[in-house]
């Protein structure tokens, strides 16, 4: 009871006070007689004490010309069981009002608070190095850029910016949802919201507070309730024809009945009206009134959207609107850029096939040298495939011959790494490779010494991704490339991707992607692209939902797509469509859930077989149970692994 | 121009609904979302009547929820 706040606590008391009251004025009777005029003042007694808010309101809002609104409603059908002498009634209805009142007020404040928690990533403290060396505590908005920050083991990175002295390892989890640690030494960039486990890192700021990641993706949770769902909309447009008509529906019900009762002669009556008087169906009438109220159908939808996307940025996965959130529950098509999405986009040599008499180590050192002066990624992974340390001085005569390779003097002998076009510039015999990738021939002094073998891997997460994909309900999945089509097919296969188009420039991706919108079985299907973000933006904006990866730092990603995963995790892209399903699938159960149970109680409720306690069951029950339903929506944990 | 608001006491979601679709139909005002969880109201209005217009969401919404303040 500690975490009520001192309004909802006032209202406590008074549903315990009032409840109390009640009891006390129902058990009366049996303890000594009371008189009859009595019981209008006493029932009055705990009916005041709960509801005089509500009457209160009513007439003020009345008197602003809020006709059907639900302090009037309330107000009316109570008044109205008053008049009907159906005190207890009243009294209950108000009270269990109230007490809906209060859960939901509770529930909501409750998510609200648990997601504001999810982004308490805000460090509200710096520690900014002075001139002469001492520390000062100020807050991250005082910092300027290209001031020096300390950030102590244990504590968050305060802004954006990059290490000047120290080596950590970071805890990105309130970011990414990533357990593992990222490693970052001099000369890292490093992002705020991270947690500093272990070294003590000197930090210079590289970017102003109001830029840096954290406030970034605060601002972007924080805002994500603008861009509203058709569902959302759905059910305040029902609900603003809904009220009327069922206030109508309630003053008809009264009315009709009674007006035959009092014009028609006895025998002149249908069957329905014979035994009835006019206070029984003003009582179903107020049955109506009490079931009209529409919070209950209003407040779980958002709720459960809130939810949903409080737990998908749980698991590092940032959605910018309750819509995406639903365009990616209906996503039939997936679409993936290779490089860098689907591939760790880096090369690492993969194969060596030397020559007869060349060793693999002789053939591969022989390439590194030659490479060594060379920046390029097949250079570098040359390098790195090495691994042992390269001795500059051994390479002399360096010649990069654009668009074929390199040819260089090691250790006084001529050596060329290259393509195939190299080979037959130099008129040697080369052999080629089926397997797919890049590949570098080498020679040594004019003799074909064999190739290399370099390819871009797939992510090892990206191998189990097609198959939760299709488990999450995804019909066909596509991969779009500037690759070679042998190294797309390559990838595809491995993945089980169903369709691969190579060889595409930036601006052939739109256009495929443009026509695998066209060909979309029905429109409600929905066609996501996932890409880096990088150079995809325009197809990140073409497609329904466009999904960005690896943004964690990377502002253009997070500025072009709808749904962004901080990390570059493609298995994160599953999850992500499950948490969007579960969400969906709870806002319609809560839908189709409130919207039965209302209809079976008017229905009910105009033959005369429900009572009020049922209508207010309609009402708040049902708000109590779409609520706690839409509480699940939070709860992401079975998708975390 | 579109800017932010925080709201204060604004406790049901019908409200919220009723005031955004209010806040529409007021002269100059191209856009605006009402969003209950959030407690958060967006404006995007003409600039160059917004302090105008602000004043007379202020009404609207008084009138639609009275309790639930603007924190301008």
């Amino acid at each position: 009871m500690n975490n009520l706040t001192r309004k909802q606590r006032k209202m406590l008391y008074r549903i315990l006070l009032a409840a109390a009251l009640l009891i006390a004025v129902k058990l009366l009777p049996h303890l000594f007689p009371v008189p009859v005029w009595m019981a209008v003042p006493l029932y009055l007694a705990p009916y005041l004490i709960i509801g005089w808010d509500v009457l209160w309101k009513a007439v003020r809002n009345i008197l602003n010309g809020q006709v059907f609104d639900e302090n009037f409603l309330m107000a009316l059908a109570t008044v109205g069981a008053f008049a009907t002498g159906e005190y207890a009634e009243a009294v209950f209805v108000m009270l269990f009002y109230q007490t809906g009142e209060l859960f939901q007020d509770y529930a909501v404040g409750k998510s609200r608070q648990s997601i504001a928690a999810l982004m308490d990533i805000r460090p509200d403290t710096a520690n900014l190095e002075l001139e002469d060396g001492s520390l000062e505590e100020v807050d991250p908005e005082d910092v300027e850029v290209g001031a020096v920050v300390v950030v102590r083991p244990g504590e968050r990175v305060p802004l954006d910016g990059e290490v000047l002295e120290g080596a950590s390892a970071l805890d990105t989890a309130a970011l990414t949802g990533e357990s593992v640690p990222r490693d970052v030494g001099v000369g890292d960039a490093v992002i705020s919201g991270c947690v500093n486990q272990s070294g003590l890192l000197r930090v210079k700021v590289t970017k102003p507070c109001e830029e840096s990641t954290v406030s970034k993706i605060l601002d972007l949770v924080e805002n994500a309730g603008e861009k509203k769902a058709a569902s959302e909309n759905f059910i305040t447009r029902f609900a603003r024809y809904y009220t009327p008509c069922v206030v109508i529906a309630a003053t008809a019900l009264f009315l009709l009945p009674t007006i035959a009762l009092a014009l028609l002669p006895a025998s002149a009556q249908p069957a329905f009206l014979a035994g009835t008087d006019w206070t029984g169906w003003l009582h179903r009438a107020l049955i109506f009134l009490v079931i009209s109220c529409p919070c209950a159908l209003v407040i779980s939808v958002p709720l459960s959207f809130f939810g949903g996307i409080g737990g998908a940025s749980k698991c590092g996965i940032l959605v910018k609107g309750s819509n995406y959130l639903e365009t990616l529950a209906r996503t039939e098509t997936v679409v993936f850029d290779k490089t860098g999405t689907l591939t760790q986009g880096s090369f690492t040599v993969t194969a060596l096939h030397p020559a007869k008499g060349v060793t693999e180590d002789a053939l591969l050192e022989a390439a590194a040298l030659a490479e060594s002066w060379s920046s390029h990624p097949i250079s570098v992974s040359l390098r790195k495939a090495w691994g042992k340390d390269l001795d500059p001085s051994r390479v002399t005569d360096v010649e990069e011959i654009a668009g074929h390779g390199v040819a260089a003097k090691v250790d006084g002998k001529a050596v060329s790494a290259g393509n195939s076009r190299l080979m037959e510039k130099e008129g040697v015999q080369w052999e080629s490779c089926d397997l797919p990738g890049t590949i570098v021939h080498v020679t040594v002094e004019g003799r074909y010494a064999g190739h290399i073998l370099i390819s871009d891997l797939p992510k090892p997460e990206a191998k189990t991704l097609v198959e939760g994909l299709k488990a999450a309900g995804v019909k066909k999945t596509v991969m779009l490339t500037g690759d070679t089509e042998a190294a797309a097919k390559a990838v595809a296969q491995e993945l089980g991707i169903d369709e691969v188009h190579s060889q595409l420039l930036p601006a052939d991706k739109v256009e495929r992607v443009e026509g695998l919108l066209a060909r979309k079985s029905s429109p409600s299907a929905s066609l996501a692209f996932v890409g880096d973000g990088i150079n995809d933006a325009p197809v990140l904006t073409r497609a329904d939902v466009g999904i960005a990866m690896g943004a964690l730092g990377s502002d253009a990603a997070i500025e072009a797509a709808d749904v962004v995963l901080m990390d570059d995790n493609p298995a994160k892209i599953a999850t992500a469509m499950r948490i969007s399903r579960k969400t969906l699938r709870i806002v319609k159960q809560n839908i189709w859930f409130a919207l039965g149970v209302k209809g079976a109680v008017l229905l009910l409720g105009a033959f005369g077989v429900a009572t009020m306690w049922e209508a207010v069951f309609a009402d708040v029950g049902v708000a109590f149970i779409a609520i706690l339903n839409a509480m699940r929506c939070l709860h992401v944990e079975e998708f975390k692994k | 121009m579109k800017k932010r608001f925080k709201l204060t006491d604004l406790d049901c979601a019908n409200c919220a609904a009723k005031m955004e679709e209010a806040i529409k139909k007021i002269d100059g005002v191209h856009d605006a979302t009402v969003s209950f969880m959030a407690q958060k109201m967006t404006v995007d209005a003409d600039d160059a009547r917004f302090d105008d217009i602000m004043k007379e969401i202020v009404a609207v919404c008084k009138k639609v929820e009275s309790d639930c303040i603007i924190n301008l």
